[in-house]
């Protein structure tokens, strides 16, 4: 089956910039798949995502999805996906139901009634099915503005699916949240993608939402940084060492070098282990050792070197 | 036929929106009451009498039409600062024609005003405007018409501005001097030739002069507060939606694209 997201040397460059905003940048997603572009503020995640929902013109380069280019056939790509914006997209003053029957109506999926009441038999099906999946019951014919934040924002995200897309955009949902409703958002998030099946297409700044994704982009200054699974990822980015020492370092120095490890001396010694087992490395020393230590930094500390480097 | 479900509920939100918005329901009727009550009362107490006719009407007709293609137009200038928000985030990311969203937009704005319109009438009523009932049938169409063509007038103005600050900065000097060049409260029937010119390129002159055509029709002032016939002022409204609306939404769309 082919990638539902096609991505092909895209590049942005807004008018009056001396820089590209996103530069160069290709990669795919398979349908089904929960896809995580990771990045500090400004890396060019939102222009991504922009583009890809065809609101705004790549300056070069191409995408598809669902086999669809963005630019040819805007409308045909429109109809195919969905997304949650970082900023709320709930009229607050209109109910639940107003809010979900405006985005059905504009999905070209039922015709135009101005109450529930008048609306055909299906939708209002629809709208109870939604409506216990929220825990929301009568509320829905409440206004918005009623409901608590994180309320708001999972009705967004079934307001989104109502047309059955099938890639799901959320641009950095969770902002603006506290941890608990962050946390309850992205149990909620599981359940729905299991039972939808939509592609996810997720952008977020923080490492610890990507973690649970099947494919990770990073980037920065508009370009990809590292791309794959988590463990790809981390084993792109992060360098594992051994760090050893002796009360005789001259001695030490010299066996290291009669066997070829390369090392770095200072206050400590350092071996890389690329593709070395630690094993290996210290049942080839004779000279006694003071110290052994494996350094293994997590992803997060990889992620947060991109982010000093970025400042 | 999805357009059209859509547009009508672009239309259709904006009027509730507006409904559900205590605040902006009452603010929306001071402004004029300002005009007609204050200007048009002081007009017609101190110039009443020498120009021949009632000044309080004529500044009523001046007025209503005002407001009417005024409120359309600013409606559609919040379009730029709306995207960014609510569900106007939606609208534009949803499989419509963007002629469809622009025109639903200007039929929800149409809508406000009218309302407004409303407002206009009964207070005039209230201060001893005299109005009958075929009046104000005629007014119905009319009304219309302004707003629509002030709505058309928004989105080419948008279109030509960056940005919402641009927007709310030039806003004000494209229609204050309109108030004057279209003659909501003096009269225009002589004017020097520079002053004719910018008059007849003033969009809101003919929506103004629109309605003293058809409610002055048949009355003695009908030839002293008239410039233009009705078919002309049609021609000309006609003409200017149809200009503005496609030009304004094709350059409004390739703006906000390639940024």
């Amino acid at each position: 089956m082919p990638p539902v997201i096609e991505v092909d040397r895209l590049t942005k460059r807004y008018k009056r910039a001396d820089s590209n905003a996103v530069d160069g940048v290709s990669f795919s997603v398979q349908a089904g798949e929960f896809f995580a572009l990771l990045g500090p503020n400004g890396a060019g995640k939102t222009t991504t995502v922009s583009i890809l929902t065809t609101t705004l013109s790549p300056t070069s380069g191409s995408a598809r999805i669902a086999g669809y280019d963005i630019v040819k056939n805007a409308g045909a790509v429109r109809k195919r996906v969905s997304i949650i914006f970082q900023r709320p997209s709930l009229d607050l003053n209109l109910t639940a139901e107003e809010n979900v029957r405006f985005h059905a109506i504009l999905y070209g999926l039922y015709p135009f009634r101005p109450t529930f009441k008048s609306m055909p038999r299906a939708y209002q099906q629809e709208v109870q099915r939604l409506a216990e999946l929220l825990g929301l019951e009568r509320d829905v014919f409440r206004p918005v503005k009623t409901f608590s934040g994180g309320m708001q924002r999972k009705l967004e995200i079934l307001r989104g699916l109502v047309h059955r897309p099938q890639v799901l955009f959320l641009d950095e949902p969770t902002a603006g949240l506290d941890a608990a409703t962050r946390r309850s958002l992205w149990a909620y998030l599981k359940e729905v993608r299991a039972e939808s099946g939509t592609t996810v297409f997720l952008t977020t700044h923080y490492l610890e939402e990507a973690e649970g994704a099947d494919k990770i982009c990073i980037i920065d200054h508009g370009r990809i940084v590292s791309l794959g699974t988590p463990d790809e990822v981390k084993a792109a980015l992060i360098e594992e060492y051994l760090v050893i020492d002796a009360e005789d370092r001259a001695t030490l120095f010299i066996e290291l070098r009669r066997l070829g490890v390369p090392f770095t001396g200072g206050a400590e010694i350092r071996i890389g282990l690329n593709g070395r087992s630690v094993h290996q490395v210290l049942q080839s020393v004779t000279t006694p050792l003071s110290v052994v230590k494996i350094h293994s930094p997590t992803l997060e500390d990889a992620y947060l070197a991109i982010l000093r480097d970025h400042e | 036929m999805s357009e059209l479900n859509a547009t009508l509920t672009i239309a259709y939100r904006d009027t509730l929106k507006f409904l559900r918005d205590r605040a902006r329901l009452v603010s929306t009727f001071v402004f004029p009451f300002i005009f007609i009550g204050i200007v048009g009362g002081s007009l017609q107490a101190n110039l009443g009498e020498g120009a021949g006719y009632n000044f309080l009407t004529f500044t009523f007709t001046g007025v209503l039409a005002m407001t009417l293609f005024q409120s359309s137009a600013m409606g559609i200038i919040s379009l730029i600062e709306d995207r960014e928000n609510d569900f106007s985030q939606e609208i534009f990311v949803s499989p419509i024609s963007r002629y469809s969203i622009i025109l639903g937009k200007i039929l929800g704005e149409s809508i406000v005003a009218l309302a407004q319109g409303i407002g206009i009438v009964g207070f005039a009523l209230i201060i001893g405007v005299s109005i009958s009932a075929t009046q104000i049938a005629v007014l119905v169409p009319v009304a219309i018409a302004t707003c629509l063509v002030g709505g058309a007038f928004g989105i080419i103005v948008l279109s030509n501005l960056g940005s919402q600050r641009a927007a709310q900065q030039i806003f004000p000097f494209i229609m204050l001097p309109q108030y004057f060049l279209s003659g909501i409260f003096n009269p225009i029937q002589v004017l020097p030739f520079y002053m004719d010119v910018l008059s007849r390129v003033s969009p809101m002159r003919y929506a103004v002069d629109l309605t003293r055509d058809v409610f002055y029709a048949g009355q003695a002032e009908y030839s002293q507060v008239v410039l233009n016939g009705l078919p002309h002022n049609v021609a000309v409204m006609f003409a200017m939606f149809i200009s503005f609306f496609v030009g304004g939404t094709f350059l409004f769309v390739r703006g906000e694209r390639n940024r």
